[in-house]
């Protein structure tokens, strides 16, 4: 009860305030004594690897989870946030970085749950609902995302915008964002932070998540640095070096490592005319020992190329090449077979069984080869899997920990681990790196290189132009599922690829 | 630009919109229609007539309680769950109704309260173990399925009691299709359902448990209402049972268990909950009855009924899967 009763006082107390959360989840102390307190009119970024604890504390801030202990002040007095009601009651409104969308539902009825504008017999006037929809998101500068359509069938870009619209149409106080930002293309995030910056100075606090250091220096007033649970800092001023510093512990020079010169090497795949659902006629050649990037705009293909690609989405024409060699590819199984590998963005729900090992996980591939008459043979699975832990730096604490207790950029590397254990020589790695913490990053880059020096093949695509730039022998750049641009190293720069993505292409927000 | 994309957006008909997002719907709808039109054609070639007035009153009537228990069957399958309760539910409405229902006007209204009001215990039971107990309901509804079928054999151990004759004519009218107004009425429940707020409930705990209960929707309280109102359904199902076979017998509503499923699966609900409509149960109640009927008039012999019926089943659901799969990959 230390909040001050006049109102002279509750003007200079922080909007809000985190005091000693902790928060253990099974043996994992997620948060540790973690405080942060940040300011009306402020933006506020948290930044810290994977697993620092930042999400713990977005959630407790905004109601999801209790603190084991520690207490939460919002204007200076402490509040009980036993659920995300009791949250927004006080205007401290969140956007997750797991979405919250119903998918099945359409675009106005997620937008408006639980505030349905109501007619007659007082049940829900669905008719007005559409319209009151429309008119929030053509407020918000947004054309072309219909509010009638199910959000199934929407793109990552476009739920995490009706994410973020259905929480700033709440006008909150205190807005939490937990990486708004991985899924949005550069227009997007423009938006997004006109949005905030509008917000700010409406005297509101915005406190928010990122591992883009540009996009951190571009808004943030103040940075607050996480490492093991814990808050190292609050700085309104640090350069990137200094700041990976201290994520990490460690020193981290030359952050993108250089890609090995390229051999004259033979194609290991070529693909011809491919059409489907999304794409049309695109046509590749891939190399042993290359690394080549695809870049372009959220939603403008990309996935449906990956996919396709492994055989996980209908093809309507062209043809793919293997060593030079005709194949189909019907099916993730045939893609297997033929020594192609995707590594997908969204690890939570593809490729990964989250309850099961880590040492399943790892060995899923290549069960029949180490079975005897269907039964897996155990201490050759569990060499097989210790040493791709050791060769891929997977931290974890041990093989039968479940795969779900491992930080999203380790779930990464389980499953590349997965393809080589399999011998894959074509890897098509579909933005792997998003939402990845700084230190895994490089980890998963320099694997990267590793694996194109030993002459296989990477396809890489990734929503980070900066990364393409610095990774990859050849960016092509894809835009309404057709090849743009094709760009050579050296000297590829991310403004090349994005200014040859928007050329006369459209985006969601304006 | 974005006035021109929103005009272009308003082109997209709510008929577009209504087609695409409700395949399950239609596609109910149209194997209603095609039984339908297989039921008239067999009947014509055995009757060289048309089915009347009749043979109407007698689908209708015989097709409510499948109805009621299915519509009842698709508020728990929509979260998620099945419920295997519903044919000991029917048995003990069933016997209950035989046994007390006598012809009186108090008797008839007060009894069918209190039944309803036992039969939505029942289910308010099933929720809160599933609910509150955090029980698999399969387990849960399969354990309660034996015992309110155990306490429906109680109170009537052989087929019997008596359905006054006003009771029937009330509610499944022999001679003319007044049960019609019912299935509107059924109709117009799911119409209410679908726009109230436990609905948008039930509706998002389907869709994904985590995202309802961040967006501050009580979880458990949409769960165990699901079951409560499965268990009001089910037991107006055994009423309208009891009603039609005039007499009761404590073991009838044994196959709606298993009917009820089928049925919600036929009107194009999604088992995994979140998706489906309760019009497209109702077509599908009528589409499993139409079987049957069909079945009847092509003179096959009842012994191969259930192979039949297996087969017209799974034909049905391998067609409707093909279609809809291929009209969501052309939208």
């Amino acid at each position: 009860m230390s909040g001050e009763p006049d109102s002279a006082g509750a003007t200079t107390a922080p909007a809000i305030e985190g005091i000693k959360l902790s928060r253990a989840f099974g043996g994992v102390q997620a948060l540790d004594s973690a405080s942060l307190s940040a300011r009306h009119a402020e933006v506020h970024a948290l930044v810290g690897e994977n697993g620092a604890g930042k999400s713990t504390l977005i959630k407790i801030l905004g109601g999801r989870l209790l603190p084991d202990s520690g207490e939460v002040r919002v204007g200076g007095a402490v509040v009980d946030l036993f659920n995300p009601d009791a949250a927004h009651s006080r205007g401290v409104w969140t956007v997750f970085q797991e979405l919250t969308l119903f998918p099945w539902m359409t675009v106005a009825e997620n937008l408006l749950v639980r505030r349905e504008p109501r007619g007659f017999l007082h049940l829900i006037d669905r008719k007005q609902m559409a319209t009151e929809a429309d008119t929030i998101l053509a407020d918000l500068g947004i054309h072309h995302i219909d509010p009638r359509k199910l959000v199934e069938d929407l793109s990552l870009a476009q739920r995490q915008i009706v994410e973020i619209v259905r929480v700033i149409v709440q006008d909150p106080e205190i807005l939490l964002l937990d990486e708004p930002t991985s899924s949005l293309g550069e227009n997007e995030v423009e938006w997004l932070f006109n949005l905030i910056r509008d917000l700010r100075a409406r005297d509101k606090c915005i406190i928010f998540t990122s591992h883009r250091w540009n996009e951190i220096i571009d808004i943030a007033d103040r940075i607050t640095i996480f490492r093991n649970g814990g808050e190292l800092g609050t700085f309104t001023e640090i350069d990137e070096s200094k700041a990976v510093t201290l994520m990490t512990g460690q020193q981290v020079d030359a952050f993108y490592p250089q890609p090995p010169l390229l051999q004259d090497n033979k194609p290991l795949l070529e693909v011809e005319g491919l059409s489907g659902p999304g794409i049309s006629g695109m046509s590749l050649t891939l190399h042993a020992g290359e690394i080549l990037g695809v870049g372009g705009l959220a939603g403008h293909g990309h996935r449906e190329l990956f996919f396709s690609l492994f055989g996980a989405e209908p093809t309507t024409g062209g043809e793919i090449m293997v060593e030079g060699h005709k194949v189909r590819i019907n099916s993730p199984h045939d893609a297997a077979a033929l020594g192609i590998a995707l590594v997908p963005e969204d690890r939570k729900t593809e490729g990964l069984l989250l309850p099961m090992s880590v040492g399943v996980n790892l060995t899923l591939a290549v069960l029949p080869q180490i079975s005897v008459l269907g039964v897996i043979r155990g201490t050759r699975e569990a060499n097989l899997a210790q040493a791709m832990v050791d060769r891929l730096k997977i931290r974890t604490p041990g093989l039968r920990n479940p795969v779900r207790q491992l930080s999203g950029g380790n779930q990464q590397k389980v499953l590349l681990a997965r393809w080589l254990l399999a011998d894959s020589h074509i890897l098509l790695l579909y933005d792997v790196t998003r939402g990845v913490d700084v230190a895994t990053k490089h980890e998963i880059y320099e694997l990267m290189l590793r694996l194109a020096r030993e002459g296989r093949a990477v396809l890489f695509y990734s929503s980070d132009a900066e990364e393409l730039a610095h990774l990859s022998h050849r960016v092509l750049v894809v835009r309404e599922g057709r090849i743009a641009a094709e760009l050579k190293a050296p000297g590829i720069t991310a403004e090349d690829i994005v200014s040859a993505a928007v050329r006369e292409a459209t985006s969601l927000v304006d | 630009m974005s006035t021109d994309s929103t005009a272009q957006r308003r082109k997209t008909s709510a008929f577009t919109y209504f087609l695409g997002q409700n395949v399950g719907l239609v596609l109910a709808l149209v194997m209603l229609v095609m039984a339908v039109i297989l039921y008239c054609a067999v009947y014509w070639i055995e009757q060289q007539t048309l089915p009347g007035n009749f043979e109407i009153t007698s689908t209708v009537n015989n097709t409510m309680p499948l109805v009621l228990a299915a519509v009842g069957q698709a508020f728990v399958v929509l979260t998620r769950g099945l419920d295997l309760s519903v044919g000991g539910i029917m048995d003990l409405s069933n016997a209950l109704a035989a046994v007390y229902i006598h012809d009186s006007l108090a008797s008839m209204v007060g009894w069918s309260l209190l039944i309803l009001l036992i039969s939505t215990i029942l289910g308010l039971v099933n929720g809160l173990l599933v609910g509150v107990g955090r029980l698999q309901p399969i387990l849960v509804t399969l354990a309660t399925l034996s015992i309110y079928q155990g306490i429906a054999i109680r109170v009537l151990p052989q087929p019997g009691g008596a359905i006054p004759p006003v009771y029937t004519s009330v509610l499944v009218n022999p001679y003319q299709p007044y049960a019609l107004g019912y299935l509107l009425l059924v109709a117009f429940v799911w119409y209410a359902f679908r726009r109230s707020f436990i609905g948008v409930s039930i509706f998002a705990i389907g869709n994904d448990e985590q995202a309802a209960m961040a967006n501050g929707i009580n979880v458990v309280r949409a769960r165990v209402t699901a079951f409560t109102l499965s268990g009001l359904m089910s037991g107006t199902a055994g009423l309208f049972l009891a009603a039609t076979a005039t007499a009761g017998d404590a073991t009838t509503g044994n196959g709606f268990t298993l009917s009820s499923i089928v049925a919600v699966v036929l009107g194009g609900m999604n088992l995994f909950g979140g998706r489906g409509s309760g019009v497209g149960v109702i077509a599908g109640a009528f589409v499993t009855t139409m079987i049957v009927n069909i079945l009847f008039f092509s003179n096959i012999d009842p012994l191969y009924q259930s192979f039949y019926e297996g087969l017209f089943l799974v034909i049905a659901v391998v067609l409707g899967t093909l279609i809809s799969r291929l009209l969501r990959r052309r939208s």
